[in-house]
């Protein structure tokens, strides 16, 4: 099947103009793909200070007075 | 309105005559650019192409120093909240700025062409030198209305050292374009005529950004 | 203040469909190009970039424009998000810039031999405009009053998308008469090729609103959160003198000047 696709490929011109045609087409999705990975880490800091402040806010809620230990999250 | 811009200039004019801290500067330094151009390039001579883009360099870059220093004293001294806290029109403050600016320019080109004349261009000036004065007039309005909002822009930052020739720039590409192509005859050995599509762009060009100049700079000065 | 609504569930279910969309169209798009479209008749298999290179371009400059169009809402409405959507379009447009520029010089050297070709009007003009809209990140963060900071930002942004076309022109006129134009004419293109353009430039636009909202996404989530810390550091510290004991005040996070607007420079991951 892919053999077949590939055959399919009108003229592959590999030797000359398809490394730059793969080249651009692979550098546009680098470009995507390292603006992604920066998301990544930016959506696992905003995870990470979520938990924090949500572990923070339960050990309050638990040092809390008046409140009474059943209505604590497992 | 009127009123308003001349005493704005003219207190910009009286500053500028009291402290000297705008022309002198940049003629000096359009001077020594010619300089280390003639050191740089290993020429003794330029013409065409080539003594158009000089001068249109060392113009352009002895202009960002002046529109570095256009609101400096306003952002230190706060002559901005003095001038907000009077009842006018903020434009007036743009235009008699715009207006500083362009003096300023007129004034180093009055050094900077005759010198750059005597030490680097190698065809002599005599014919064309209207011609030239035209073209340089179109590209100082540009050059002073673009300086002016950038300098705006850039006074009241952490960097504005940096950012004002930053933004300026590639602000000024498209008056360096048609400047350089519409003086680079005039300045060729056997003097020709501008073509009038560069005039007609640096026309347009000053043109609009005189508008988008005006429009916006009253969002500048809000605080 | 900021637009933090309680919409964020409609958010999510529109991201999802938008990144659906864009990936499909994307597919759709790759096919059509490799197995589709003929192969051009001078430029020969070289002529796929073109599918990619003038999409990118165009998007990219649209964002910017777009970012002009956000700045002048903002500067009527005085609303944050129009100021946060206006920052979001110009810093996507510039990465989207970035692979313009890369993918137009590889086509450059595979066309003519060389990495870059001063005779092409349009990347030209595309190179200057990047390098103006590369110090609005720069004179953003340069700015710390928040109010103040998107207020620069608009005005800057208004006259750098109107820059954008009188530059394209300046550009254009300058080497128009001496050389033929080589990249993106769409008019005379064959029907199947313009068919193929038309589906990788919807693709590129879709991947560029699905960037956007997942950047916009991310920037409500993270003013979401600081004010929600900011509400919690306030009743601890309020609550501390009853309690007495050793709280564990996490002060690593200092204070920020103005939640939910782009007012610090962020210390991280900034572009």
């Amino acid at each position: 099947m892919p053999t077949a696709l590939l055959g399919a490929l009108p003229a592959l011109p590999l030797h000359e103009a398809g490394k730059y045609v793969a080249a651009a087409y692979v550098v546009a999705f680098a470009v995507v793909l390292i603006y992604v990975a920066i998301m990544a880490v930016r959506l696992s800091h905003i995870q990470r200070e979520l938990g924090e402040l949500s572990r923070r806010e339960r050990a309050a809620a638990g040092r809390q007075p008046d409140s009474t230990g059943e209505s604590q999250l497992p | 309105m009127r009123r308003t811009v001349a005493a704005l200039l003219r207190k910009e004019l009286l500053i500028e005559l009291r402290s000297w801290q705008s022309v002198p500067g940049m003629s000096l330094f359009a001077l020594t650019t010619f300089v280390v151009f003639h050191f740089a390039l290993n020429r003794s001579s330029v013409d065409g192409d080539l003594a158009a883009g000089i001068l249109w360099v060392t113009l352009l870059f002895a202009a960002i120093l002046g529109v570095n220093r256009l609101f400096v004293a306003d952002a230190e001294e706060g002559g901005f909240d003095g001038f907000l806290l009077a009842p006018v029109d903020r434009g007036a403050l743009l235009l008699a700025k715009a207006l500083a600016l362009l003096l300023y320019l007129v004034l180093l080109e009055l050094v900077a062409v005759p010198a750059f004349a005597l030490l680097l261009l190698g065809p002599t000036l005599a014919g064309t030198l209207p011609s030239l004065v035209g073209v340089l007039a179109l590209g100082d309005l540009g050059v002073a209305v673009i300086g002016t909002l950038v300098a705006a822009l850039a006074v009241r930052t952490r960097a504005r050292d940096l950012l004002g020739p930053l933004l300026a720039l590639p602000l000024f590409v498209p008056i360096v374009i048609a400047g350089a192509r519409a003086s680079s005859p005039l300045l060729a050995p056997r003097g020709g005529d501008p073509a009038a599509r560069w005039l007609a762009t640096l026309g347009l060009y000053d043109l609009l950004f005189g508008l988008i100049a005006y429009a916006l700079f009253d969002f500048l000065l809000e605080d | 203040m900021h637009s933090s609504s309680p919409s964020s569930p409609a958010v999510g279910s529109g991201l999802r469909a938008l990144s659906i969309a864009a990936a499909a169209v994307m597919a759709v798009a790759l096919g059509l190009v490799f197995f589709y479209a003929p192969l051009d008749a001078d430029q020969g298999f070289l002529q796929k970039i073109f599918y990619l290179h003038v999409p990118l371009a165009i998007v990219a400059l649209c964002g910017f424009v777009a970012g002009g169009l956000m700045a002048i809402m903002y500067l009527r409405t005085r609303e944050a998000r129009w100021d946060m959507r206006s920052y979001v379009a110009i810093h996507m447009s510039l990465i989207f810039a970035v692979a313009t520029l890369i993918t137009g010089s590889i086509w450059a050297r595979g066309s003519w031999g060389r990495w870059w070709a001063w005779n092409e009007p349009t990347l030209v003009s595309f190179l200057i405009v990047f390098l103006l809209y590369a110090t609005y990140q720069p004179l953003r963060f340069a700015i710390e009053d928040p109010e103040r900071q998107a207020r620069y930002a608009s005005v800057f942004a208004i006259t750098a998308a109107a820059f954008v076309p009188m530059n394209f022109i300046a550009v254009r006129l300058s080497t128009a008469y001496l050389h033929p134009r080589v990249l993106g004419s769409t008019s005379n293109l064959p029907p199947r090729m313009a068919f193929t353009f038309v589906i990788s430039l919807l693709a590129v636009a879709l991947l560029y609103a699905t960037l956007c909202s997942c950047e916009l996404a991310a920037k409500r989530a993270r003013a979401q959160l600081r004010t929600l810390r900011r509400l919690a550091d306030a009743r601890a510290g309020a609550g501390a003198d009853a309690g007495g004991q050793s709280r564990r005040t996490r002060s690593e996070t200092p204070p920020m000047p103005a939640a939910g607007t782009l007012a610090a420079p962020a210390p991280r991951g900034g572009l």
